[in-house]
């Protein structure tokens, strides 16, 4: 009877380290933004485009450069809050860019903790290493809060960090979404809405473990707050003309003149930040997606 | 009646159309609350007044002072209507069907009342407005009156 024990225990011992090293936080490239020299103007712009401060500041602040934290995110996993990344103990003073970089684009704490995505480093990964390191120098521009970050209220088993790994195995992929031939248009738009804008994270259902249904792309998907419908915006549903997507993306107004509301009106006023043929980009984008009815 | 004036009219009805038929899309078997109707016609004359300002500004309708001025004042008009009537307490999202009106406009009227005045100084600087091009450099503010209060004080479609 020595032997199925042994070759149980040698199973074990296999599958626990194979586990670990499956869950283990990924690294971040040796040489990653080598020889660029940090662009404030540009990190400004990767900033708005990112969304930053639609869920970084506090709920209902009037001041968008405080990055004092505190928006609740519930989730069929429990409450997540958006913590403090203002440049200051509380939040991400004393980084280095390697750490800020890991962080963002890997979803890797400074201590080597997995972060749940609700923090978007699951498209942010796609974010070019110069943009990375302007949107550090950038926003160690900005004031500093001295509010504490608040803990998440989320339960066994997916308080287990170490798990997030495993979810990172099966979920994160940095494959682009929108493949074939691209117009240089087509380019900027796929990396403004697949990695800095995040779209995908409200527009695309979601399954039972929380990864994106990728081959429903921007189709809409069920509000996590459980109030009201994100919509579908693949040309299945929104006929909206080219020019209409654009000036919705500056002025808020829909081709009926009703005006965005809701958790979008903080993405139209980032938006409306950035240079126009930024956003005649996403709206080319989002009229070349596949379309889902 | 000229090209123009048919022209105006038809977007006009074209907007309005469209407006009714996306409020009435949702609850057509249900009877308004009156107070809820009222809002949603007053905000049906704010969409048809911008719906002018923003054909003007996006040279799909011809410059016309009267037109913008008018357009503009009912903006104005509309913004300073007095809310106690309208907006009566317990009409919110959840509590009266039909509306998506949130909790919030009754626990911080200073906050909507605010709204309401951003509204009102955005279509007042419209009023004189003497060119297309006047006319699209003040759409920025109104359209970030109306997404500010739509950002706080409007609840999601399909709750």
């Amino acid at each position: 009877m020595k032997t199925p024990v042994r070759i149980l225990a040698i199973c074990v011992i296999v599958g626990a380290v194979g586990a670990w090293v499956l869950t283990a936080p990924a690294p971040l490239e040796d040489d990653f933004a080598a020889g660029h020299t940090a662009d404030v103007e540009n990190g400004a712009l990767v900033f708005a485009a990112a969304g930053c401060a639609s869920c970084h500041t506090a709920p209902g602040a009037e001041d968008k450069q405080m990055l004092s934290g505190g928006h609740s995110f519930a989730s069929d996993f429990g409450t997540f809050y958006a913590p403090n990344i203002s440049p200051g103990v509380q939040g991400i003073g004393g980084w280095s860019l390697a750490e800020f970089a890991r962080a963002v684009t890997k979803g890797v704490s400074p201590d080597g903790d997995h972060y749940y995505p609700a923090f978007p480093y699951t498209s942010y990964q796609r974010m070019t290493a110069p943009d990375v390191s302007d949107l550090y120098a950038y926003m160690q521009t900005l004031p500093v809060s001295d509010v504490p970050s608040k803990a998440h209220d989320v339960g066994f088993p997916f308080n287990i960090r170490r798990g997030l790994g495993l979810w990172k195995q099966m979920y994160m992929t940095d494959d682009p979404v929108l493949t074939g031939d691209r117009s240089e248009q087509l380019e900027r738009g796929r990396y403004l809405v697949e990695a800095l804008g995040h779209c995908g994270e409200c527009h695309t259902p979601r399954n039972a473990l929380g990864g994106l249904d990728r081959d429903m792309w921007l189709a809409g998907a069920p509000n996590p707050s459980g109030k009201g419908e994100i919509p579908n915006i693949t040309p299945g549903k929104l006929d909206w003309a080219e020019s209409d997507l654009v000036y919705y993306f500056e002025s808020g107004f829909t081709p009926d003149y009703d005006s965005v509301g809701g958790s979008m009106a903080a993405v139209v006023t980032n938006l409306s930040k950035l240079p126009k043929s930024d956003r005649a980009a996403i709206a080319a984008y989002l009229k070349a997606v596949p379309a889902v009815p | 009646m000229n090209l123009f004036m048919k022209s105006t009219m038809a977007l006009g009805l074209g907007v309005a159309v469209i407006a009714t038929a996306s409020i009435a899309g949702s609850h057509s078997s249900e009877k308004l609350n009156p107070a809820v109707a009222a809002r949603q016609h007053q905000m049906q004359i704010v969409g048809y007044s911008i719906g002018i300002l923003g054909a003007v500004a996006k040279g799909e309708m011809e410059y016309d002072a009267a037109m913008v001025s008018s357009a503009a004042k009912n903006l104005n008009a509309l913004a300073q209507l007095d809310r106690a009537s309208l907006w009566i307490e317990g009409t919110e999202q959840g509590a009266t069907a039909g509306t998506r009106a949130k909790a919030e406009i009754w626990s911080d009227p200073d906050g909507f009342a605010e709204k309401f005045e951003a509204l009102a100084d955005a279509s007042a600087a419209l009023i004189d407005a003497s060119d297309a091009a006047a006319v699209g450099a003040g759409m920025g503010d109104l359209g970030g009156s109306c997404k500010g209060c739509h950002e706080k004080y409007r609840g999601p479609k399909n709750e």
